[in-house]
């Protein structure tokens, strides 16, 4: 795996007996402006590809939500020529796999296949056909689109995705981060093929794309490969999402379900990706109610009462402010109790913020776990996707675990009072006894 | 757009299993050590053999609620203090428990694995067991029941299936354990269940990571060592007396969407070298429904849109019977009778016809790549060798796995079509009912309540 014509190549050769304790981040732009981000590593025959663009459901409007998950979607259900069943089978003969993320802000393809010439050539050229031409063939659009609907019905049973769905809306209302990211029934319907197309030509931008590389693979083919993923896309950059609406009132919505527990989702907008409160907040929060069972929130509900199985909090920093999430299920007849156990936590902390010694044993945990954060490539392969589309420093993870050290007690305590007011938060509540 | 389903299946393919090292303490205790230097961290397992299915009629569950209890404190480590510890050296940890097993784990900085060792032989010997702590967390077990299964329809499907398919081995029991005996459950149960699996004989020790196996072998003598051995009950076979015809059950439960699971009775893997159709077994779940254009995928969902949702897979690499499973969501307008029907008509045409070189050679490719895939972790790399030690398999089945599939001719995948008869049969149908078991009322909105 590692070229024999320098001595120092020889040198990298040894490399893997070494254990990895930081990243290399080889970082350039296309000539077409997509940002690459790219790790250069040969301990195992494999290379990881990630293409992200800001494609989520927050920059739909809302008689067509739904239509960025169903484009995502189609990607890979026909393109270039190939049907769907080409693709995949095209794929699985080099036993490469083709997986997606789609979220709010972002949309993205990533590849996993062997390093070695022919299936690594082969499954970059389905990748890029994926991504450059993509059909949106009517008859299979209309078959996804089926079983989005059918997975939508699926969701109306289930009090934990209904409860999701109806705090975001709370928060965000119409807007943005407030439509459900697979739509609705209603909207579903309203999408014809034009619309994944307009759809696909106006966010999957090269100017907008994102790159991701780590494995077995040189620089110099990196930026190849780059350069052709960039420069078969739709050139340019798309527009910018729409602002974010005045913050809607605190809500209390207590739904009606037939189910054993009561879900509970508390919480209001909080912060962005790149909000300079970002890790005072984090590292409070791995104190309230991130940190498992080192956290008050779980230490309260679940370790000395027994209320609920899982309980926690934490922040969904976005590309504009996401909310800050607490959440618990328990038993339908307990729920107004273990509510008030949560509520008077989180306003027991954001009053007196964490003790000296709760600080020093969240900091211990995230510091003295940092290793654990980057242990392989699929790990790092993420850390690359959310510094290139977050416009994160290129030495994020460098400097992270001395950013998590330097958080101070009053950094905490000032953060979380101004940014977080437990008298205003929405509050979702679905199951049998709510309503 | 995946759609859950209830089936948890083996991965087809494993990893390497070179720089292994197994050794047996003196007390009994199995220490399996796997090096892998990519990054500076260590993963610790401590591997239980008991699982549900070493549990009796009356105490459901308590595998698994023991597995709570085993965080509550010893006299050296009072309550709590395990996971602060853990946390405080930066490393994760948590525990899981299955049929077959139950297993303790933590993640750290390589050279913080003494403490893990030191936290998991303190914990096996002298565990204390409090009433209190019991009282309190029985509840949470009971709160993770209504979370994972009595809320969960399709979950509440394969555990029904289950308690049909098997009507004598152990296997018909949830891991979880059933309501009734949650209720009933007191820490006696659970201190008898500590007494009668938790013993260095009973439990095997991987460590994988950034490790010298030498260091960890002595460091395991050194902190599991003095820990004694002591008698294991029996375990009986409970073998289950061959199925005499097909079974049927109807499940209603709350839901928007019907659901169909299948279950074939099939051979497990018992004797690695020798057994055939366990392997042709996984490779007929590839041919099912190993990838995207698979047949299942392929004729069911994409041509004849039947389903919304299908898969295929084979659960045979257990201590218990082995089975192969279908499951799937009829699409719109179609009907779990109408999706039964297409999967046997798939299965008949591989019983008939067999299938192609292009078939066999792409679940092969796939298996060859995910073995390389799976060298990304160590964690998973640490679960395969403790489910091997589990099971009592050889661990170099590990490198042997993948020239096993590779060894599977379409033959051997005909016949082992072959296997999956009305008679070995289960069929489970969840008949959705109105999601208004209580009268629904209108959401109830009140703003401004602060």
């Amino acid at each position: 795996m590692c070229a024999k014509r320098y001595f120092l190549a020889l040198l990298v050769c040894l490399l893997p007996l070494q254990a990895r304790a930081s990243v290399e981040i080889q970082h350039w732009t296309t000539p077409q402006g997509a940002r690459v981000y790219f790790v250069e590593n040969h301990d195992i025959p494999m290379l990881d590809v990630a293409v992200d663009f800001p494609a989520g459901s927050r920059f739909e409007q809302p008689e067509k939500n739904g239509v960025a998950a169903l484009t995502h979607a189609m990607l890979d259900q026909g393109a270039g020529g190939l049907s769907d069943v080409a693709i995949a089978r095209r794929l699985a003969d080099v036993g490469a796999v083709l997986g997606g993320v789609f979220e709010q802000d972002r949309a993205g393809l990533s590849l996993r296949t062997l390093s070695s010439t022919r299936e690594r050539d082969i499954a970059l050229a389905l990748m890029l056909t994926v991504l450059h031409k993509p059909e949106f063939p009517d008859s299979v659009m209309r078959r996804e689109r089926a079983r989005m609907l059918a997975a939508l019905r699926d969701e109306e049973s289930r009090p934990g995705e209904i409860a999701e769905k109806t705090f975001y809306q709370a928060l965000y209302g119409r807007h943005g981060y407030g439509l459900p990211p697979s739509g609705t029934a209603e909207s579903l319907g309203r999408i014809e093929r034009g619309d994944l197309l307009s759809w696909y030509k106006a966010r999957y931008r090269a100017g907008d794309a994102v790159i991701s590389l780590i494995g077995d693979m040189s620089r110099d083919d990196a930026e190849q490969l780059a350069l052709r993923i960039a420069a078969g896309l739709p050139q340019g950059v798309a527009a910018g999402g729409t602002p974010m609406p005045a913050p809607q009132p605190p809500v209390e919505k207590r739904i009606a379900h037939p189910s054993a527990q009561s879900h509970v989702l508390m919480g209001q907008i909080a912060i962005a990706r790149d909000d300079p409160d970002y890790f005072p907040l984090y590292v409070g929060n791995h104190v309230l109610g991130g940190g498992g069972f080192d956290s008050r929130i779980l230490k309260e509900v679940r370790q000395k009462r027994g209320y609920a199985y899982s309980a926690y909090s934490y922040f969904i920093p976005l590309s504009q402010p996401g909310p800050l999430v607490i959440g618990l299920q328990t038993r339908n007849d307990q729920v107004d109790d273990a509510l008030k156990v949560a509520r008077e936590t989180v306003a027991g902390f954001v009053a007196e913020g964490p003790t000296e010694a709760e600080l020093a044993q969240a900091k211990n945990n995230l510091i003295g776990g940092f290793p654990l954060r980057i242990d392989n490539n699929g790990k790092i392969l993420d850390y690359l996707r959310a510094i290139g589309f977050y416009r994160l420093p290129l030495t994020y993870l460098d400097d992270w675990t001395a950013r998590v050290e330097g958080v101070t007690l009053e950094q905490i305590r000032d953060a979380f009072r101004r940014r977080i007011d437990p008298a205003s938060m929405s509050i979702v509540i679905v199951g049998g006894n709510a309503g | 757009m995946q759609i859950k389903t209830a089936l948890f299946f083996l991965a087809l393919a494993l990893p390497a299993a070179a720089g292994v090292t197994d050794v047996t303490l003196d007390n009994g205790m199995r220490v399996i050590v796997k090096e892998d230097h990519r990054a500076p961290i260590v993963v610790s397992q401590v591997w239980y053999r008991a699982g549900s299915m070493d549990e009796h009629n009356g105490a459901t569950g308590v595998a698994h609620v023991l597995e709570h209890m085993m965080f509550k404190g010893t006299e050296k480590v009072p309550e709590g203090e395990f996971s602060r510890r853990i946390a405080a050296a930066g490393g994760r940890e948590n525990a899981f428990t299955n049929r077959d097993a139950t297993v303790y784990f933590q993640q750290l900085q390589k050279d913080r694995l003494p403490l893990a060792l030191e936290l998991e032989a303190d914990r096996m010997a002298n565990l204390q067991l409090k009433d209190e702590s019991f009282a309190k967390e029985i509840r949470v077990v009971m709160e993770e029941r209504r979370l994972r299964t009595e809320d969960n329809p399709q979950a509440v499907v394969y555990e029904q299936l289950m308690s049909v398919a098997f009507r004598v081995h152990p296997y018909r029991r949830p891991v979880i354990g059933w309501m009734n005996d949650l209720q009933n459950m007191s820490a006696e149960d659970a201190r008898d269940w500590y007494r009668r699996w938790y013993a260095p004989n009973n439990a095997t020790l991987v460590v994988a990571g950034d490790v010298n196996p030498r260091d960890v072998v002595a460091l395991a003598k050194n902190t599991f060592g003095p820990l004694a051995a002591r008698s294991l009950p029996p375990r009986k076979p409970q073998e289950e007396p061959a199925q005499r015809g097909e079974k049927r059950m109807v499940v209603k439960a709350p839901a928007k969407q019907p659901y169909l699971l299948m279950a074939y009775h099939a051979p497990r893997l018992a004797d690695a070298e020798k057994d055939v159709m366990p392997w042709a077994l996984q490779v007929l779940a590839g041919v099912l429904n190993g990838n995207d254009s698979a047949r299942l995928n392929k004729r069911l969902v994409k041509e004849r849109r039947i389903a919304v949702e299908v898969s295929a897979g084979y659960d045979g690499i257990n201590r218990g019977p082995g089975m192969f499973l279908f499951d799937g969501t009829p699409a719109a307008g179609k009907t779990a009778a109408e999706l039964e029907k297409a999967i046997k008509t798939e299965i008949r045409r591989i019983q008939e016809e067999g299938v192609s070189a292009d078939e066999l050679d792409r679940v092969k490719a796939q298996a060859i790549a995910g073995d390389v895939y799976q060298r990304d972790s160590v964690f998973y790399q640490a679960m395969q060798l403790g489910e091997l030690a589990t099971l009592g398999l050889p661990l170099d089945l590990l490198e042997k796995r993948v020239e096993k599939l590779k060894a599977v001719t379409a033959e051997q995948v005909k016949a082992a079509a072959k296997l999956l008869t009305d008679d070995r049969l289960t069929v489970a149908v969840l008949e959705p009912q109105p999601m208004a078991g209580l009268p629904r009322k209108p959401a109830r909105e009140m703003d401004h309540v602060r």
